[in-house]
């Protein structure tokens, strides 16, 4: 268990570095980083001084060096437009995602899962098919067009939800679902293969050859087996969530980090864009070992394995 | 020599035929393959099909409705935007700016994929664990956040745009591919193929390629729809293709201007054609990987 533990922290400790390398390395591929670190406009004397201030004259392992310990230390430079440190505006940002990755996360489940298991009891039937196009048409629809669509319905036509800001219970729905719309085809699926999987089981057949009804045959004993897989993908996808509301956050002009992510692109505010990138792989290589470690722990067939 | 080849061309047309044959018979989804082909034909003849140019639009025919809705006009079928600009024009221009992105993006992630995926499946050792490292984080980036990365460093322009979809996508390649290619490398043909002397630079091209085709194909048409919709996603954030070209995903961001005044058309309209366009190559995906690759029918 514990070299288990070790090689997957190994492993974890090497995509950070290498995430870390990866972003190094394309900001001075092409040329002159200073020009992306200084404000749009600058003069040839700003340029100069943001060179000597980055150490951009020395050599590049020393570079990496220093780029390393400041983001060890929360620095992630300074936002040209906010005038504030880049981790700060991070920091403040996050619980807004949080909060619209959370009520999505609980749309995609209460959509996706009763859909994947009336998929898996009905299985080659009319609900499987019409849960298959609804899956196909979650992977296929970009989620930001849904989101327009759901602003010209309800806040357009119906004038029932506020197209864009937050602050009210109501602000978060429209953007929540429209998130949780790709998600929500992606747990069906998942819930439907693992059901399926769980209904073919003996103890299943065992718990229907006593006689219980079939709905608590389902309902609770191939249920809670088959929801596994499910709440562990659901983990990992509420990180993803936060990660990847940026065309949903900007259409709905909801304060997250996806927001700021834009916000970084369209102020040119280069520091912003790296610290989320950054954040986000780096928030995305720790859940992904916690869900290793965690799987080792509840199944050790998983840690002999490797 | 004559007689052999034309023999084997022969049976390799009865072979084309027999397939098409099966195709037809086991669900091969016609709706889905004509829309592509709709799609195609559409952005290959842009130019005799588009009624405007579709970059330069009259300013006081703003904002018209389609030709359908009151106050719309024969001269716009499908109405015109912000700028006067006719939209049947641009989203027939817009096909060709999504297919010439997406093929290229999808051929550029393929190609690079499918060699790093040979390379490290087959010759193992350090090249696979420096190659897979990077897969692995590579792979743990947000797609869309580290395509935005890419495009702030590089800025916008349509041949940025299909190097930096093809850097961000090329890891879902290597992934299946060098997988496939470890257990080919244990079968007996691969084993002759060493005996009789073959180098690995052959094995790989000659014996590891051809065989993983299938597979790259499969993926190259389900990574397809995935290209387009963050090559709209990018376009939308105006990181992606530059104004005035035609993109869908730039016409739904400029569309949002006149969405709270109820101008659907400029919303609705480049998202169906983003729509059919994903679905199609998704559909057709599917039945591919069905078809070609019985590997991968458990994904």
């Amino acid at each position: 268990m514990k070299r288990f533990v070790l090689k997957r922290l190994g492993f974890a400790i090497v995509s950070l570095f290498l995430l870390s390398l990866t972003i190094f390395v394309f900001v001075r591929l092409t040329g002159d980083p200073a020009v992306l670190l200084v404000e749009p406009g600058a003069s040839a004397a700003d340029l100069a001084e943001i060179r000597t201030q980055f150490g951009l004259d020395r050599p590049l392992w020393v570079q990496y060096g220093s780029f390393v310990t400041h983001m060890l230390r929360g620095d992630f430079g300074q936002s040209f437009y906010y005038r504030t440190p880049v981790f700060e505006l991070y920091l403040s940002r996050l619980p807004h995602s949080l909060l619209l990755a959370a009520v999505a996360m609980a749309f995609s489940l209460v959509i996706g899962i009763p859909t994947g298991v009336i998929a898996a009891v009905r299985v080659n039937r009319w609900w499987d098919s019409a849960g298959k196009v609804f899956a196909l048409l979650g992977l296929s629809l970009p989620s930001f067009w849904v989101g327009l669509l759901l602003i010209l319905f309800f806040s357009v036509y119906l004038g029932w939800l506020p197209s864009s800001g937050s602050g009210t219970t109501l602000h978060v729905i429209m953007p929540a679902f429209a998130l949780g719309w790709y998600f929500a085809a992606a747990h069906m699926r998942l819930t439907r293969s693992s059901m399926l999987e769980v209904l073919g089981s003996e103890y299943v057949k065992l718990a229907r050859l006593k006689g219980l009804p079939e709905a608590l045959v389902i309902g609770k004993h191939a249920l809670k087996n088959a929801l596994i897989p499910v709440l562990t993908l659901a983990g990992i996808n509420l990180v993803l969530m936060v990660n990847v509301a940026v065309v949903v956050e900007t259409v709905f002009a909801w304060p997250g980090i996806g927001r700021l992510l834009y916000e970084g692109i369209a102020f040119r505010d280069f520091p912003i864009v790296q610290a989320t990138v950054l954040l986000g792989g780096a928030m995305i290589v720790v859940v992904n070992l916690i869900v290793d470690v965690l799987y080792a722990v509840i199944d050790p067939r998983i840690r002999y394995e490797r | 020599m004559n007689g052999s080849r034309a023999a084997s061309s022969r049976a390799a047309g009865l072979t084309m035929a027999w397939r098409l044959a099966a195709f037809r018979s086991e669900g091969f989804p016609l709706i889905p393959t004509a829309i592509l082909a709709v799609l195609v034909f559409v952005a290959v003849f842009a130019n005799v099909l588009a009624p405007y140019n579709p970059e330069i639009g009259t300013l006081g025919d703003r904002f018209h409705p389609p030709a359908w809705q009151a106050g719309g006009g024969a001269e716009h079928l499908l109405g015109t935007d912000h700028l006067g600009r006719d939209v049947l024009s641009r989203l027939i221009f817009g096909a060709r700016v999504s297919m010439v992105v997406g093929f290229l993006a999808v051929m550029v992630a393929g190609v690079l994929g499918t060699t790093l995926g040979i390379l490290s499946g087959y010759l193992g050792g350090w090249v696979d664990q420096v190659i897979m490292r990077v897969t692995d984080t590579w792979l743990a980036l947000p797609a869309l956040t580290f395509a935005i990365f890419l495009a702030a460093i590089v800025g916008p322009s349509e041949m940025n745009i299909v190097i930096i979809l093809g850097a961000v996508y090329w890891t879902r390649y290597a992934r299946v591919i060098r997988g496939e290619v470890l257990s080919l490398k244990e079968r007996d043909f691969v084993r002759l193929a060493i005996v009789a002397g073959c180098s690995k630079r052959t094995i790989m091209r000659r014996h590891m390629l051809p065989n993983v085709m299938n597979t790259a194909i499969v993926l190259a048409t389900l990574m397809l729809g995935v290209v387009i919709v963050t090559e709209a996603s990018l376009s939308f954030l105006g990181v992606g293709v530059p104004p005035p070209k035609p993109a869908w995903g730039l016409m739904l961001a400029d569309g949002k201007k006149g969405l709270m005044a109820g101008y659907w058309w400029l919303t609705v309209l480049p998202g169906l054609c983003i729509m059919f366009m994903v679905l199609s190559a998704n559909l057709l995906g599917d039945w591919l990987r069905v078809k070609l690759d019985p590997q991968l029918r458990q994904l």
